[in-house]
């Protein structure tokens, strides 16, 4: 008998059971490049700019967290995300830090299991209407439809207002800023509604801006902020002293153009030196080198001057600081101490 | 005489397991096995350290949890206070109704296409392949969003029928109106409605009309006893043709049947055509049909069509040219031989590829929040993961609801499919 060798040969795929894991500080500085979720394009928030250059707001906020753990602005991967989208993408591991005009609700911090590290924008839900419609105010949008952006908070703002008014509407479900504005402007929809943050920086983009007005109700709290998983606390203070440092180095008086003079020695201000890592140990309290701060401040400057550059009043966008001003100007912005 | 003996059996190697043809086969099959069961295991034990890593846990107890969002289009009554629960049924609702839709259409035009892809008529039959090739090759969601844009921009929207000198106007006698939010059709209301919760009158010094389902179900109901009676009248007629050879005319008996009764009721609950009109932001009253839903509607059709086009195409070449040559010396004409005896021979081969069309269909209709048309995928798949973070959750009952469509459908056109498919002795 004719022995014949068995040569079949079984390639088994491994299941690589790749479990998300608790240390992102580690994976990031492993990597080397910061994942940061953003929205999917929306001006002076976060958009690529001509030359494909992520700019905005939100940006710049992913941008001082990779130069605080990596020392360089440059190295993060933007993510798009929708509305719809986000929240997978972050619970998932895809991106460590989602910074995309995201309100700070209860359930989103407990039920969804994530950390929102501060607030980077105090904001309220708007209507955008065309001025030719003569509208007023919100309460006259009986009937109206309305392009609302799904998955959202103001969706379901968007519900209670009208319930409680006791009035009616047709919402228009759409997924991105993009969309909606597509549709608002070919008339799919009378209204549109988001932030007003959103709807500024909207209508801004819009060829003749002055044709649409925005209603003089804002019917919501919207504090906006960025977010991480829950459970990793060392990677979640990072993030949410980083943006303390940016509104601090306001505070301080520290800019992008005297961050370099004021690291080189120690100032007069104790704080100013903690800091920018000349005096104390506050760098290596959370897991960085001690110009952690610097690099931040370094990257797009500090909160004033990234809110100035990107949707203040002289941008398109013209923004007034409002409740977004410090705390000494009759703001909400109030970082804890760096001691 | 030598007693027969067995041959020595030989005693059972391990080797043999891998190297004996009758082992080898088993082997393999329980390795599989392994291996599938390994992978599954993986899977979701996986699954569930990642879930407790991230503290979350298995649940589908938000399916009671108030909603909070609005839908658009609601087949069953839905409020934003009602559940999460309520809220997928809703989205369940419109992916039937656009799956049903869909495919009636589709195979109408993918009959139609298949048969005229076949025509002597050169013009037709070349046009016929540039659809059918122009939807098979570019991809679904492209003619969606492009169906969708060309309807919301290129019509006029409900602003634009307004003021002294309106720059649109309602078509039929001011009765239709084509706006890019969605169409607007006159509706029928009664003014005598069985459930007239939600009697309002159309317009200022109008008779208030409602349209309750307890009307429509006395009108079908009754409209079902008619067609029944004609059934009877018909069968009298065939048995009376068997007997004497001369059937009874009976046209006028069964045209008086279909509608003297169903007409009778409708003047009972004073059945009028509610037209819409503009009021407010948009046109009210009448039947609306979103543009969401047309376009998503327009491009499933057309977009399947052309698959069943050619899944008709190949049946109907199927059939060897000596039918119709037959056909022909018998004296038919073109039209019948076609529909008596070319289709239902091709049909044996269209059905169980149409059965995949049918699925297909139903499934790509997933796509419809691109167009912000809400089905399934985008309250319950969408939304409501979005609202409560259950992704793991939603996407099962997803997919479970999916399965279980597709699994009726085929199963529906399986026992279609044995009814026509042929019978061999």
């Amino acid at each position: 008998m004719n022995k014949t060798v068995f040569l079949g040969a079984l390639t088994v795929a491994g299941l690589v059971a790749a479990s998300a894991s608790a240390a992102t500080l580690d994976d990031v500085k492993e990597r080397g490049t910061l994942n940061c979720g953003v929205v999917t394009g929306l001006a002076g928030f976060g958009a690529p700019d001509a030359n494909g250059v992520w700019t905005g707001f939100d940006v710049a906020m992913c941008r001082a967290v990779a130069a605080a753990v990596l020392g360089d602005k440059d190295a993060v991967e933007f993510v798009p995300t929708t509305g719809q989208t986000r929240f997978t993408a972050l619970a998932s591991g895809e991106i460590d830090l989602l910074a995309r005009n995201t309100t700070w609700t209860f359930s989103r911090d407990t039920d969804l299991k994530f950390d929102f590290i501060g607030v980077n924008y105090y904001d309220g839900q708007g209507f955008l209407i065309p001025k030719e419609l003569g509208v007023a105010s919100a309460k006259d949008l009986d009937g109206a439809t309305v392009c609302i952006q799904t998955g959202t908070t103001t969706e379901l703002n968007l519900a209670d207002f009208f319930r409680i008014n006791n009035i009616s509407y047709e919402p228009v479900p759409i997924e991105t800023n993009a969309e909606g504005q597509q549709q608002y402007l070919a008339g799919a929809c009378d209204v549109y509604t988001t932030d007003a943050s959103g709807l500024a920086a909207t209508r801004a983009t819009f060829e003749a801006p002055g044709d649409h007005v925005l209603l003089p109700e804002i019917i919501s709290k919207e504090p906006l902020g960025p977010l991480v998983r829950h459970g990793d606390s060392e990677w979640a203070d990072i993030a949410r002293w980083t943006l303390n440092a940016l509104i601090s180095a306001e505070e301080l008086g520290i800019s992008s153009s005297n961050v370099a003079e004021l690291s080189a020695a120690p100032t007069d201000n104790p704080e100013v030196n903690r800091l920018l890592g000349t005096e104390g140990e506050l760098g290596a309290m959370i897991g960085l080198d001690a110009g952690w701060a610097v690099a931040a401040i370094s990257a797009g400057g500090n909160y004033g001057e990234i809110f100035e550059k990107n949707i203040g009043e002289n941008t398109p966008i013209g923004l007034a600081r409002g409740l977004n001003a410090q705390w000494t100007d009759g703001g909400l912005l109030y970082s804890p101490p760096f001691r | 005489m030598s007693a027969m003996t067995d041959p020595p059996k030989p005693a059972f190697r391990l080797s043999q397991l891998i190297y004996d043809t009758r082992y080898r086969s088993i082997t393999i099959q329980v390795v599989a096995f392994a291996l599938i069961a390994y992978g599954i295991w993986a899977l979701v034990s996986n699954t569930i350290g990642n879930l407790a890593d991230l503290g979350k846990d298995f649940d589908f107890g938000f399916l009671g949890q108030s909603a909070g969002y609005d839908i658009n289009q609601m087949l069953i009554p839905y409020d934003n206070q009602d559940t999460h629960g309520r809220a997928a049924l809703v989205g369940i609702a419109n992916t039937l109704l656009v799956a049903v839709m869909g495919c009636v259409t589709a195979l109408v035009i993918g009959v139609l296409a298949g048969v005229a892809r076949l025509s002597k008529n050169w013009v037709v039959a070349k046009l016929m392949a540039v659809y059918v090739e122009g939807f098979r090759n570019i991809p679904l969601l492209l003619w969606i969003l492009l169906i969708h844009a060309v309807v919301s921009e290129a019509l006029p929207q409900p602003n634009a029928f307004r003021g002294a000198d309106p720059s649109a106007s309602m078509l039929l006698g001011d009765s239709v109106a084509l706006t890019g939010r969605g169409f607007y059709f006159p509706r029928i209301g009664f003014t005598n409605s069985l459930s007239g919760t939600e009697a309002v009158a159309p317009r200022e010094g109008y008779t208030a009309v409602a349209s309750g389902g307890m009307d429509w179900l006395v009108i079908l109901g009754v409209l079902a006893v008619s067609l029944v009676g004609i059934k009877l009248i018909r069968n009298r007629a065939s048995r009376i043709q068997e007997s004497t050879g001369v059937r009874p005319t009976t046209w006028y008996t069964q045209l008086g049947l279909l509608i003297i009764p169903t007409g009778i009721v409708l003047t009972v609950l004073g059945a009028t055509i509610v037209t819409p009109y503009l009021k407010g932001f948009n046109f009210t009253e009448g039947m609306f049909l979103r543009s969401a839903l047309v376009s998503l509607w327009v491009a499933l059709s057309l977009y399947t069509g052309a698959f069943i086009a050619e899944t008709v195409r190949a049946g109907i070449l199927s059939v060897s040219k000596g039918q119709s040559e037959a056909a022909a010396a018998l004296g038919m004409q073109p039209g019948r031989t076609m529909s008596l005896v070319i289709l239902p021979q091709a049909m044996r081969v269209i059905i169980p590829p149409l059965i995949s069309q049918f699925l297909n269909l139903t499934k790509n209709s997933s796509l419809a929040l691109a167009v912000g048309y809400m089905d399934v995928r985008a309250t319950l798949g969408g939304i409501t993961i979005a609202q409560t973070g259950r992704e793991l959750e939603g996407m099962l009952l997803l997919g479970a609801f999916y399965l279980t469509l597709s699994l009726v459908i085929s199963g529906a056109m399986n026992i279609y499919n044995n009814s026509t498919k042929l019978m061999e002795r």
